[in-house]
Order: structure tokens, then sequence, then C-alpha cells
């Protein structure tokens, strides 16, 4: 990567933070002590108000924006919106990328050592759920001084969690972009989740979760798993373009291997993915998205559970997006609107499913920098120095999506 | 950008602190001033995309959905008032789009280009469909496929339910009281469900 892009953050370090205070979790077990990672991105202001926090879905992880100085082909899962002259601009906005607890990109989680045994947790980590995560996030900004969130914005299971924050915390923020989420998930998303876990349960290399004993990884059922996923995360549409019915060879082989592209570009996605990712926080991150749902303990009334919140809100949702389709986002307006909060919903005209939230798109990005800008007004941040640049060439729509690490919830 | 003859009128109608719903808000100027001079809250409801961006940029909250689906959204009474300005002559299904601003709004307000403004009969008279500063577009390539006049408009009121609480033709801005209905350009009636 000789070009610098002028609209990168630049280099980003990862910062870690650990936490003696005993996290008191929703499923009713206790962390007694855990660590984050996470990186910030731009300058906190004087009276700490610009502070924005972005939240990951299924594989995401606190490297959202930039890249590595000794790694600069591994740019952020969300860098094309976070940056000088990106919708969220780190000009006049401080950024903080997190990775969640139970997750596998260095905060505590499955993987890691528990200081009781000596060992990795392996099967005995917690199950964790968003508030869970919201509260342990809300301990990292005590940590950096940010009493109260300009925003927190997050796509799948990060708008959840963005929303979550308006419940947990209505006093510590200002905005909520809840992006191709749902207030809980469907029958049928829970059964493709479901069908992913059963995948990693039964490879024989699982363990019960206990793999790391036995120097092993679930690799096959971790491919399955993402392999499943990845399709539902794009459109029917956009994979019948992409690739068809084409052939690798020029006939049919009348056997098992692979034959159509498709089959190959999703055997390689799924290959790449279990090399990197942990098949014990890929089943606890499936859970935490099954188990939300903030209507639950209101008798079902999501607009009464919602009554909390005081933060405006950004809902925007796909038109492709058939795992989390726009009624999902409709629902949140509904109450949102029927318990008089401040909401804007937008329905974006995006051929790429789910994924779509990842990707370039003008209007979505404008749409969000608008927003942006209209909480900058609301602190006192100004104007934007850089103006807003769209990189809104299909070309790189494409190259976003083939590059598709940052495929998922 | 049309200008919003109608707009004053609107605001001298809208209590302070109204809960406002603007059906087809376009860029959201019109809520955007409410919330400004009348301390108005609500939400714009627009489809299409432009004009969602630019509400948001004008500082609006805005939904994009498209009204003629219902406003299954909204709970029975929920705004103080529902505002379609200027945009009934687009809509597929008129009445129910009428039916669906009675159930959710305590109060409506509707406002539309009259066709029958003597500069429309006299085109018609002519021979070609009307062309004006409010119609301004040619009839192959319009949006409005439902034109009607005050008189029109007054016997829709009748059939949906709806008690006429106040009606006034304008033209630039001021009310036609002399055979407003040849001599106003732009209709604007404020209604409710009849108690």
């Amino acid at each position: 990567m000789s070009d610098i892009d002028p609209r990168s953050v630049g280099a980003a370090v990862a910062q870690r933070a650990g936490f003696l205070e005993p996290l008191i979790l929703k499923a009713g077990k206790t962390l007694a002590s855990y660590e984050l990672v996470y990186e910030t991105y731009g300058t906190l202001n004087a009276d700490r108000s610009n502070a924005v926090l972005v939240c990951h879905a299924l594989s995401g992880s606190h490297h959202v924006a930039g890249f590595y100085a000794d790694d600069p082909a591994k740019v952020g899962w969300w860098d094309n919106l976070i940056g000088p002259g990106k919708p969220i601009d780190t000009e006049r906005f401080f950024v903080i990328g997190v990775n969640n607890i139970g997750g596998c990109h260095g905060s505590t989680g499955p993987g890691s050592i528990d200081r009781a045994t000596g060992k990795p947790y392996g099967a005995s980590f917690p199950l964790v759920t968003c508030e869970d995560w919201v509260a342990s996030q809300a301990r990292l900004m005590d940590r950096l001084g940010i009493d109260r969130l300009a925003g927190a914005i997050g796509g799948s299971l990060g708008g959840m969690q963005a929303m979550q924050w308006t419940l947990s915390f209505p006093d510590r923020i200002r905005h909520a972009f809840v992006i191709a989420a749902a207030s809980r998930l469907s029958t049928q998303n829970i059964a493709f989740n479901d069908v992913a876990r059963q995948a990693i349960v039964s490879d024989p290399d699982f363990h019960g979760g206990n793999f790391y004993a036995h120097n092993a990884v679930p690799a096959r059922g971790l491919k399955l798993a993402r392999m499943l996923g990845h399709i539902t995360y794009l459109s029917e549409d956009l994979l019948m373009e992409k690739f068809g019915r084409v052939l690798k060879r020029t006939e049919y082989g009348f056997n098992y291997d692979v034959e159509f592209e498709i089959e190959s570009y999703l055997r390689y996605q799924g290959d790449k993915f279990a090399q990197v990712f942990d098949a014990n926080t890929y089943l606890l991150m499936t859970k935490a998205l099954d188990y939300f749902d903030p209507a639950k303990e209101a008798g079902g009334n999501l607009a009464r559970a919602l009554s909390a919140a005081k933060a405006g809100f950004l809902v925007a949702s796909f038109k492709s997006d058939w795992r989390f389709p726009p009624e999902r986002s409709r629902e949140i307006v509904k109450a949102l609107v029927a318990s008089n909060k401040a909401v804007t919903y937008a329905e974006i005209d995006a051929p790429h499913g789910h994924d779509a939230f990842l990707l370039d798109n003008p209007h979505y990005h404008q749409l969000i920098a608008s927003y942006v800008d209209n909480i900058a007004a609301e602190i006192g941040a100004g104007p934007r120095k850089t103006p807003l640049v769209l990189a809104a060439s299909e070309l790189a729509e494409m190259r976003g999506y083939a590059g598709s690490e940052r495929s998922g919830e | 950008m049309m200008q919003r003859y109608d707009y004053e009128l609107i605001a001298s109608w809208i209590p302070e602190r109204s809960r406002v719903l603007d059906l087809g808000c376009g860029d959201g100027v019109l809520l955007a001033g409410l919330a400004a001079t009348n301390a108005a809250t609500g939400y714009g409801i627009e489809i299409d995309d432009a004009n969602v961006l630019a509400s948001v940029k004008n500082g609006v909250a805005v939904i994009q959905m498209d009204i003629e689906s219902g406003l299954a959204n909204f709970e029975d009474g929920a705004f103080d008032f529902v505002i379609l300005s200027q945009t009934l002559q687009a809509m597929r299904n008129a009445e129910s789009v009428l039916t669906e601003m009675l159930r959710v709004g305590r109060e409506g307000i509707v406002t539309f280009p009259n066709f029958g403004y003597w500069r429309h009969r006299l085109d018609i008279l002519q021979g070609h469909m009307p062309v004006s500063k409010l119609l301004p577009y040619k009839w192959y390539d319009t949006p409005n496929i439902h034109l009607c006049t005050v008189k029109d408009f007054e016997d829709l009121c009748v059939k949906v339910g709806a008690e006429i609480l106040d009606e006034r033709v304008l033209h630039e801005g001021r009310t036609r009281t002399f055979m407003p209905n040849l001599f106003g350009s732009l209709g604007v009636f404020r209604f409710r469900r009849k108690p």
C-alpha cells in the first residue's frame, strides 16, 4: 500500500484496558475480571462530548478504521465510514472501536486464559448478552472519561448494542445509529443460527468447547457455519449476478468436487474464516443475537421497552437484506414513534443484501454524514474541516464486497 | 422549489407544541419551519431518497415510507395535526389517505392546486391541459394523477366523514373570497373527523 489514502485515519494502535471490578452477567454468572481491546481515532474534545462508539457485529473487532503500521493491508472493517472527509469524520469526532467480551480479537473471551485455572476458558466461558456488552463498554467509557456519548453506531448485532445503550444508559447517549438490525431475531434467523451452531458442535474437533486443550480447531464446523451465514448476508440477485452458474471447468464432472464458482468462493471464504475465528466466539455471538429482545421484559411491548430511551435514533435498513429485512427495522420505528422518540428512518436501495451496511453507497453514506453533521451542530463541534468525499464508484463497491472478510452480522 | 404560499396559513392554525405529521414532507422545510416558529414536534413522511436526505439536512425527523401503503406505523389519534401539503394530487388513492389522516390525527390539513382556477379552465377551453406555477408539469410527464377542484374536495370530505373546520382558496398567498373556486389557485382545508 504505497499510496496513503488521505481519507484514512492512518496507522491505528490497539490499546488494552483491564477491569478488576467483577461484571455480573445477565446469565447470572460473574466475570471476575476482564480485558477489553480497543482503538480510538480522532481527539476527545475539551468537554468530552464528541465520542462515538462503534459496536461490532458477529465477526467484527475493535479494528474499525485505519490500518496497522506493520500490516498496512489490514484495513479496519468500517474504514469507508470513519476518517477525515468520511461520513463520521475524525476531525470533529473521537471514535472508539472495541472488541466485545467473548470475542476472539484480544478482549477476554473463551480462548483467553482463566486466571482461576490457568487454562483457556473454553466451554466454561459464560454466555454474554448485548446488555452485558453495553455494561462493559460503559466501563470503558468511564475509563476514557466519557460521561455521555455523542452517539453509538452499529450494524446488525452492532445495531442491537446501539439500541441497548439507549435503554441501559439513557442519560449517557445522545444518538443511536441502528442499522440493518432488529429488535429481536425472527424465527428463521434463530433457525439459521442454530444450524451454524450445530455445524460447530458436531465437529469431532470441537471437544465440547475445550478444543484448545486438545490442540484442535473445529475448522470444518466453523467453515460450514460461515458458509451458511455468508449466503444469508448476500442477496440472491447479487449471488446470481456475481457467480451465476459459471463452472470452474467447461463441462460437468459428475462428481462432488468443486464445480460451480459459487462453491469455490464459499469454501474459500469458509476456510479463510475458520483459520482466524474462534468457534466458541461464533457460538456465543449467535446466542447473543438470539437472546436480544428488549420488549420481552415489557410484556412484549417494544414501545414500552423503548420509552426509557432519551436518545435520537437513526434507523436504516436495506431493501435487498433478507436476513434483517426492512420489516424488522419498521417495527423498531413504529415502536419509537409510539413512544414519542425522535427517529429518522431510511430504507436504502442497495443490491447487496445484509452486507450492504458495510459497503459504499453514496445515498447511505450521505445520510449518515448529514445526521452526523446535525450531531456536530448539537454539541457545538462546528462544520466539517475536510468536506465529505464519497467513494462512489461501483468498482469500489465490488472491491469492498470481494474482500468479504468484513462480511457478517 | 415551489414557493410555499400555504405556509403562513398552516402555521397560524397550529398551536404551540403541537404534534405534527407531515405526509409527503419533501425537503422538510414546512416541518422545520413549524418547529422553529411554533415549537412543533413530529415527523415527516417521504418516499423519495433525495427528499429524505434533504429533510435530514434540514434537521427534520423523517421516516421513509409510502403513504399509500397506509399509516400503520401510527396509532389512532397519535398527532394533533396531520398535514398533506400539495401532495394529494399525486396520490393513487386519495380517499384512503384522507381516511387514514382522520384516524391518526385530531385534525387534518390538506392543500392542493385548485383545478378549477380560471387559468386552468382557460387552458382547457383552449384545448390544452393546464400548465401553471402550481401545476408545472406536462400532461404526459406528471406526478399529478388526481387533480380536483375545491368543490370536488368538499364532496370527498363529506364522503369520508370529515367535518370542514376552515376552508380557504388562496392565490399567491392571498385568500380569494369572491368566487374562490374560480379565482383561487390553491385550496387549503382544515378538517376533523365528524364527531
